[in-house]
């Protein structure tokens, strides 16, 4: 069955105002950055984010802040802790009449994937096994990205970073394949977890809408293409997370209490075309192209695609 | 008066401290040997005793998150862990003396891995004490409540505005029955006022950035000066909660208790639960007739110095009796009595340092006389001593069996 946007299914819809302003540190082309835009359109300003370290850490830097709603700056592995509290304090104010019921707001974790694909899972789990009512939003780049781009467990196989680089011994750079934080969240079967890309923007802010019907966590996995760390001009992050999507290595789907739903099906161009454009990816196609490392990755996607095909005309 | 009482342990008492405060949040997570704590309050909580919600979180790390992140939201929170729960938790402990978030973390000591075991000492506590955290060590069960009272009004006092630690020991306070007086509530309300902190919160018409990223030398420090500034504020907001605690409930706390100390030649120092065996044995010397006496620290962070000074000046010689080591240098609380002595023009002709109770370890009758008469000796001198590491013959009798047992030896032959 073909997913369907109920809410926006045209670009005029989405919201005109913004909850994010420019002014901040963050790169020039912060695939990340588009994604919160976007999703702060459907979230507005009643809103208290709860950082991971990471690049969005750089959103606030005293005396300024981008954002028309709260913030509050945790730890690199407890952002989902921090929003236990904010959430729990704001619930028993409101329930003993010390806060007024209009000035709730929703509680949004914000971090990258170094926090949230290692140190920050125990905090995750708790949250997810609690059901807590929050939304966490993880921008995606890969690597750990404030550092430099070092390898983290969300790197995919054959991309070099700074800490795997690649050598002879390790022709690829990174060996790992992607850790798969959607299956792990899945296992807590939360309402919702959506994967969303800024370059689909309908798809994105239909997800953001659907995921506020619901009570307890809303997990959210934002593709964030990264020049600095990605190694291409900023100019070009439109096509390069376009290519992530539209050769299948960015699924976008959703779950809702565990059920997978795929929310849009690539004609799957080839993986060359969205690796070739970026530096990281540049050993796999210089001095030699390495068609073992890319007929790997190839083969991932296959594999995956066609898992989701079954699963799909089955279910 | 409207007080009843009742024989209970530390741990009781610390609820009863909680319970009392009418906290808003408990997050809570086991450990040896404050669990009761938290099993009192989740039961209350249950039964809708207390008006508070009780989470479980999945580590103190978290738990501690969660706890600055709820007070900075502004609720009043509880919480209570000890010794590796305290280390897991402590860069958040920095985090939230950073949000100038108030709360009271009740940690009951007990000495650190490894090796690892259960009983106390002070290596945990004292860890903490560079985090922006206040600290006080209770002696008695009563002593453990009525500082939590007491902690609530000092950390929400716009003066202060910082989390404090209320310390007590493990086992032999935590498990240790003692008679204490519940004060009634509504004159526990007379003492503590709600909290309504005015700098903190979150909220949809007053949007508001917490825990910013500074850039550059300039703001950090200007932070944390102000939270050195606001720690020092809390020696005489100590004072004043003292004198309003003391006219409503008829107990009276400063941030030292002296022990027989008027006429006392050698003082010795110590803290929490085994304080209670340093005045045994003060009255033991007395009864052979040495002037000695005994200066109780009660107030670790912010340091007492003109408490200290005033209570050690002109003494012959001073024992520091230490229930912590920092290997390599030796007792944690001697150093900070020498730095703020240095400059006193009276100072004791000898400052002692002795190493006692890790982990639990017994403080017998002839420690203390060997630590009465060696510090005689130094302040005969002029000279101080130490540090000196406790150990009786006996203790290294079982020492050295427990190590032969541990010990297989090549040549020895087995039966199968």
């Amino acid at each position: 069955m073909p997913w369907r946007r109920e809410t926006y299914k045209k670009i005029k819809q989405i919201p005109s105002d913004e909850h994010v302003f420019p002014g901040t540190a963050l790169c020039a082309g912060c695939g990340g950055l588009e994604a919160l835009r976007l999703a702060a359109k459907v979230l507005g300003d009643d809103v208290v984010y709860v950082n991971a370290a990471g690049c969005f850490t750089m959103l606030t830097a005293y005396p300024f802040t981008p954002f028309k709603g709260s913030w509050l700056y945790t730890t690199m592995g407890s952002a989902p802790a921090g929003a236990q509290g904010v959430r729990d304090a704001l619930d028993v104010l409101i329930a003993k009449g010390r806060l007024a019921k209009h000035e709730n707001l929703k509680v949004v974790v914000l971090g990258g994937d170094g926090s949230t694909y290692d140190m920050a899972l125990s905090s995750t789990s708790g949250a997810l096994y609690r059901g807590l009512d929050f939304y966490y939003f993880c921008y995606d780049n890969e690597a750990y990205g404030n550092t430099g781009m070092q390898r983290s467990p969300s790197t995919p196989y054959g991309a070099r970073t700074a800490t795997s680089p690649c050598s002879l011994q390790h022709p690829a750079g990174t060996m790992q394949e992607k850790k798969d934080i959607f299956e792990i969240w899945r296992a807590h079967t939360p309402p919702y977890i959506a994967t969303v890309a800024p370059r689909y923007p309908l798809d994105l802010e239909e997800k953001f809408a659907r995921a506020a019907k619901f009570t307890g966590p809303k997990m959210f996995l934002a593709l964030s293409a990264c020049p600095t760390g990605w190694l291409y001009d900023p100019g070009e992050t439109p096509e390069v997370a376009k290519l992530a999507v539209e050769t299948g290595l960015w699924p976008l789907k959703e779950a809702i209490n565990g059920s997978v739903t795929h929310t849009y099906i690539p004609k799957r161009k080839p993986v060359e075309e969205y690796l070739k454009l970026q530096g990281r990816f540049r050993h796999l196609f210089e001095p030699t192209v390495q068609k073992e490392a890319i007929a790997h990755i190839q083969g991932s996607v296959n594999a995956y695609w066609e898992r989701v095909n079954l699963a799909e005309r089955a279910g | 008066m409207n007080q009843t009482d009742q024989m209970m342990t530390g741990n009781l008492a610390a609820a009863w401290g909680a319970r009392l405060a009418g906290a808003d949040y408990i997050p809570a997570f086991p450990i040896t040997p404050q669990t009761e704590i938290v099993e009192a309050l989740a039961k209350w909580c249950e039964s809708g005793a207390m008006a508070a919600r009780f989470v479980t979180m999945d580590s103190e790390h978290s738990m501690m998150t969660a706890a600055g992140a709820a007070a900075a939201t502004g609720a009043r929170v509880f919480t209570a862990t000890s010794s590796q729960g305290l280390l897991y938790a402590m860069e958040v402990l920095y985090s939230i003396s950073g949000w100038r978030a108030p709360l009271v973390l009740v940690n009951v000591s007990r000495a650190l891995a490894a090796p690892i075991t259960l009983e106390p000492d002070h290596n945990d506590v004292l860890a903490a004490r560079d985090s922006g955290f206040l600290q006080i060590h209770a002696e008695t069960c009563q002593e453990v409540l009525d500082s939590i009272l007491m902690a609530y009004r000092i950390a929400e006092d716009e003066r202060v505005m910082l989390p404090v630690i209320v310390n007590l020991d493990g086992f032999y306070l935590s498990f240790t029955r003692e008679p204490v007086i519940l004060p009634a509530p509504e004159q526990v309300a007379q003492f503590l006022p709600p909290f309504r902190p005015a700098h903190l919160g979150f909220k949809a018409s007053a949007p508001h950035a917490l825990g910013v990223a500074v850039l550059g030398g300039t703001p950090y420090s200007y932070f944390r000066h102000q939270m050195h500034l606001a720690a020092m504020n809390a020696l005489d907001v100590h004072r004043e909660t003292a004198a309003a605690f003391e006219r409503l409930f008829g107990r009276r706390y400063d941030v030292v208790e002296g022990y027989r100390l008027d006429d006392a030649e050698d003082v010795l120092v110590m803290t929490n639960a085994f304080a209670s065996r340093g005045k045994v044995a003060v009255d033991v010397a007395r009864a052979e007739g040495r002037r000695v006496g005994l200066l109780r620290l009660r107030m670790i962070r912010p340091w007492p110095a003109d408490a200290i000074r005033d209570a050690l000046r002109s003494r012959r010689a001073v024992a520091v009796l230490d229930q912590n080591l920092a290997p390599g240098q030796g007792g944690i609380l001697f150093q900070e009595i020498a730095a703020c002595l240095y400059d006193e023009a009276l100072r004791p002709r000898a400052l002692c340092s002795f190493i006692g109770g890790l982990g639990g370890k017994n403080l017998s009758e002839g420690e203390f006389r060997a630590i009465f008469d060696q510090t005689a000796a130094a302040g005969a001198r002029g000279k101080g001593i130490g540090p000196i590491l406790l150990y009786t013959e006996a203790e290294h009798r079982e020492m050295t069996q427990l190590q032969m047992l541990a010990t297989t030896q090549g040549d020895v032959n087995r039966e199968t």
